[in-house]
């Protein structure tokens, strides 16, 4: 739920990149934090293990800019992409106000982006949320690989409603700040609705 | 209500900062606010696969500072205190302002909202992509 501060004067919404493990969620998050200015942004935290899995959770808070006099702040999650994870998947996605879905776009993640996208419908599902009246978007990762399916044929496989569709290569930054815009566009759009 | 703490939060369940008292200086509050919603998330996981509803309050000691986290209701009461104040002071205020606190919640939840008017029910195309500009 997007959370309003009428003291304070902002408005904090959470998004959450969801999507099977090394599909590149944290990337993602490193390259918007690499290439914000400081002030636009606070810390990146990430709960990691040893092996810069993420264990828990990444965090970043960024800072857009004011509207109707309201400083507008995204909260940037991401979610443990490993298949044991699942409790601590569900718990973050407490209070989403919306999602971006990272699938790997390598041929034999295939099977790992469907798995990925039932357990993020069921999971916010038993968090009272319907992944078709959420924000969302789709982000295909990778498209710089060799081993890729066609862009069309993901989308075919994995589109549920319509969402926007975009191509990345989050380790180059290509495409990450589309997907992060195509996000924010439609969570500051539901607010339109209160 | 003096537990001679550094500072407090009050901290949505889903990590949202609502409201920070004291000896705030360059602490990282958005991420400390994250991070304490993260930590009772986790915790009330834990006790609910144990039998248990939730854990009210949960501790963490350092050298130097420590802290205090009661759940009130869908608010967290965040307590960041040091060697000028104990685990048992702050405890025992926790207790008695949360309590305090959940009345005040409870009265608030009761309110007649729907005369609000929202500031962003009038927010246009190019509000949104003067953001991304």
């Amino acid at each position: 739920m997007t959370f309003i501060n009428y003291a304070s004067r902002e408005i904090n919404c959470k998004i959450v990149y969801y999507g099977p493990g090394l599909c590149g969620k944290t990337t993602n998050l490193q390259h918007i934090f690499d290439s914000t200015a400081p002030q636009a942004r606070g810390k990146l935290i990430s709960l990691a293990t040893e092996t810069d899995r993420t264990l828990f959770f990444d965090f970043m808070p960024l800072e857009l800019g004011t509207v109707r006099g309201f400083k507008t702040r995204f909260h940037l999650y991401t979610v443990p992409g490993q298949v044991f994870y699942d409790a601590s998947r569900k718990l973050i996605l407490k209070g989403v106000d919306g999602v971006v879905f990272v699938a790997d776009s390598q041929e034999e993640r295939m099977d790992a982006n469907i798995e990925s996208l039932y357990n993020l419908e069921e999971n916010l599902q038993s968090q009272g949320y319907d992944l078709m009246k959420l924000p969302y978007v789709l982000q295909l990762n990778k498209r710089d690989l060799s081993n890729i399916v066609p862009a069309e044929d993901l989308a075919t496989e994995l589109q549920r409603k319509g969402e926007p569709v975009v191509e990345a290569v989050a380790s180059t930054g290509q495409g990450v700040f589309d997907t992060l815009k195509a996000v924010a566009k439609q969570v500051l759009t539901e607010l339109r609705k209160g | 209500m003096d537990a001679s703490a550094r500072v407090v939060f009050l901290v949505d369940k889903d990590g949202q900062e609502i409201a920070s008292q004291g000896e705030v200086g360059n602490l990282d509050t958005t991420s400390l606010a994250s991070l304490a919603a993260g930590n009772v998330a986790a915790t009330g996981g834990m006790a609910q696969l144990i039998g248990e509803k939730e854990f009210p309050t949960l501790s963490h000691e350092g050298e130097k500072e420590s802290i205090h986290i009661s759940v009130v209701g869908r608010l967290l009461l965040v307590v960041v205190f040091d060697e000028r104040s104990s685990l048992g002071l702050v405890k025992l205020r926790s207790k008695q302002v949360s309590q305090q606190l959940a009345a005040m919640f409870d009265e608030i939840a009761a309110g007649d909202y729907d005369d609000l008017d929202s500031p962003f029910a009038g927010i246009t195309d190019e509000d949104i992509d003067s953001l991304f500009s």
